[in-house]
């Protein structure tokens, strides 16, 4: 039995950080809807300056674009990974052979590299083929990641052989049954790295920082970062398009919780 | 005459199922070497030229390597990178496996609640968080605001403008983003751990502090590698924060190193030679840290 002080002390040390960690949050909703004036003097009640805020954000920023292109740069990754790395995780896990094995041994070496190290060079590929400014360009470089293989090599692995076989005297060709029968059978697996490929997606600043040069193609992360560079900040509009920035993650984030826990350690098991 | 017949449908069968396995997976290999190796060892080659253009690079030998070590800017850079992972790495792993242990515990109420609340600071961006702590510590932000009123401080505190408390601030917001996110590793870990293991340990008249210590952290060990690596992988590479919480200031005592390549190769005048010379001596120590973690890791054995 745990003695009464000790249990107490656990559940203070859990409420002190549960409120350090919600706190930040709290701050930036209540912040969201009240004048600048309140949110620096400390003012933690709903306000009543939502719309204000709002109002000035949409005529001082490209809100609808930079949500847009967010939106449109992160959901072609999320298709473009899913399916390639998919394709490659069965691949490797299904047909493995020694050479392929290697070659896995290979490409998680390239979790290692990081992402400063290729920037320059990646950037100069881009802008040699005319992908500034693209989604195209947004994506190339992240669409395919070993931490994406491998995750789903692993959930290959609990993939029933019967159902191959079955599938290869039913005459489904070898894609066929990866898209009609390992697909749906590994839902799971395809929510947690969607969550995961979404989010990272959502949230890349220094890539689109670097070939997002006009202002109609910037993220909304770039559009936050641009509204702090004034000399006067309006603490109220800022914390409104923090808000709407972290929206569509955090909504992800109560939604797709399990899935998204199991997205970050998707590929250990 | 059958038998040798079906051996040599069966040997064809298996080679093309060999040839559909390198199908499926070429796009994802192809594009990780076009993407991944082949810049890197393209920005090896480039840590040799210099020129401010693509088109206009010269050879320059070692000039950049040489020039990085006498970079005072640079230099600073790798310390600040290296200070933080030095103090907040540990101290949020630490904070991490506590809470998780704290978590794992079959008779706490609210456990929900706690966990989604530490894990809810991974649903914010990582330039949204760097902004909201920035308001929260600026000279004119709500922590001064407050201090001032309860009569602790005359006038604002420059938290951000003072090297010594704007690294501390740093240090604070990556252990707020980050703790939740490991302290879930540590969570699918011990959930793999046996409950009968921790009353065995309870029968024999171990402490809760002696169980930690004898049973989880043992247990746990690949986990604890994994997510020290991951986290010094992500130390290194250090980029959103340095840029939205600080700028990099005051006079670049937060700078981190990919702040600080940004800054060369986009900001002032480019230098992409200068650039990949820096980016790949990041390179060098993500592996050698890696390394050194790996050698360790496996020694307490």
């Amino acid at each position: 039995m745990i003695s009464k002080p000790k249990k107490i002390a656990q559940y203070a040390i859990l409420i002190i950080f549960s409120l350090f960690s919600i706190f930040p949050l709290f701050y930036m909703v209540m912040g969201a809807t009240n004048k600048s004036v309140d949110v620096i003097r400390g003012k933690l009640l709903p306000g009543t300056y939502l719309v204000e805020n709002f109002k000035k954000l949409v005529s001082e920023t490209d809100l609808a674009s930079a949500m847009l292109n967010s939106f449109k740069y992160a959901i072609l990754l999320t298709f473009l990974s899913l399916l390639i790395c998919s394709l490659a995780g069965y691949g490797f896990e299904i047909y493995h052979t020694k050479g392929k094995d290697m070659l896995m041994s290979v490409i998680l070496l390239a979790m290692m590299v990081p992402f400063v190290a290729t920037m320059i060079p990646l950037f100069e590929l881009c802008s040699k083929m005319g992908l500034l400014n693209s989604a195209l360009g947004f994506v190339l470089p992240t669409i395919s990641t070993p931490f994406l293989i491998m995750m789903f090599r692993q959930s290959a692995r609990s993939f029933p052989h019967d159902i191959i076989e079955a599938a290869r005297i039913d005459g489904l060709s070898e894609i066929q049954i990866f898209f009609r029968m390992f697909i749906p059978t590994m839902r799971s697996t395809y929510a947690a790295a969607m969550t995961i490929t979404f989010m990272n997606a959502w949230n890349n600043y220094l890539w689109p920082k670097v070939i997002m040069t006009n202002a109609d193609s910037q993220t909304m992360p770039m559009l936050v970062a641009n509204l702090t560079s004034g000399y006067v900040t309006d603490y109220g509009e800022l914390m409104l398009a923090v808000l709407l920035c972290s929206l569509p993650t955090i909504i992800i984030f109560f939604f797709l919780q399990k899935s998204f826990a199991e997205g970050i350690t998707g590929a250990v098991k | 005459m059958s038998q040798p017949m079906a051996k040599k449908k069966k040997l064809s069968l298996t080679k093309r199922h060999n040839l559909t396995g390198w199908a499926f997976l070429a796009p994802a290999a192809l594009l990780i070497a076009v993407m991944s190796f082949y810049p890197m060892i393209k920005a090896f080659v480039l840590s040799f030229k210099s020129g401010s253009t693509f088109k206009t690079m010269e050879w320059a030998g070692f000039s950049n390597y040489i020039r990085m070590f006498q970079d005072t800017v640079f230099i600073q850079s790798l310390k600040n990178t290296f200070i933080y992972l030095i103090i907040q790495v540990p101290i949020m792993l630490v904070l991490a496996l506590m809470l998780a242990s704290l978590l794992n515990n079959k008779h706490l109420r609210f456990k929900g609640f706690f966990r989604t609340a530490i894990f809810l600071p991974c649903a914010t961006s990582l330039v949204s968080y760097a902004i909201i702590f920035r308001s929260l510590f600026a000279t004119d932000g709500f922590v001064n605001s407050i201090l001032t009123r309860l009569g602790i401080l005359h006038t604002g505190y420059g938290f951000l403008t003072n090297p010594t408390s704007a690294r501390i601030i740093i240090v604070v917001a990556l252990i707020w983003r980050w703790t939740g996110y490991n302290m879930v590793f540590y969570l699918s870990g011990l959930q793999n751990i046996e409950y009968s293991v921790y009353e065995a340990a309870k029968i024999d008249g171990a402490s809760p502090i002696q169980t930690f210590f004898k049973i989880t952290c043992p247990l746990l060990k690949p986990t604890i590698l994994l997510t020290a690596i991951m986290s010094t992988n992500g130390t290194l590479q250090l980029f959103d924060e340095s840029v939205n919480l600080t700028g990099g200031g005051p006079a670049n005592a937060t700078i981190t190193m990919s702040h600080y390549i940004y800054n060369c190769s986009f900001k002032y005048v480019a230098n992409f030679g200068y650039s990949a010379a820096m980016s790949f001596l990041v390179l060098i120590l993500v592996a050698i840290l890696a390394f050194i973690q790996m050698k360790v890791g496996d020694k307490r054995d």
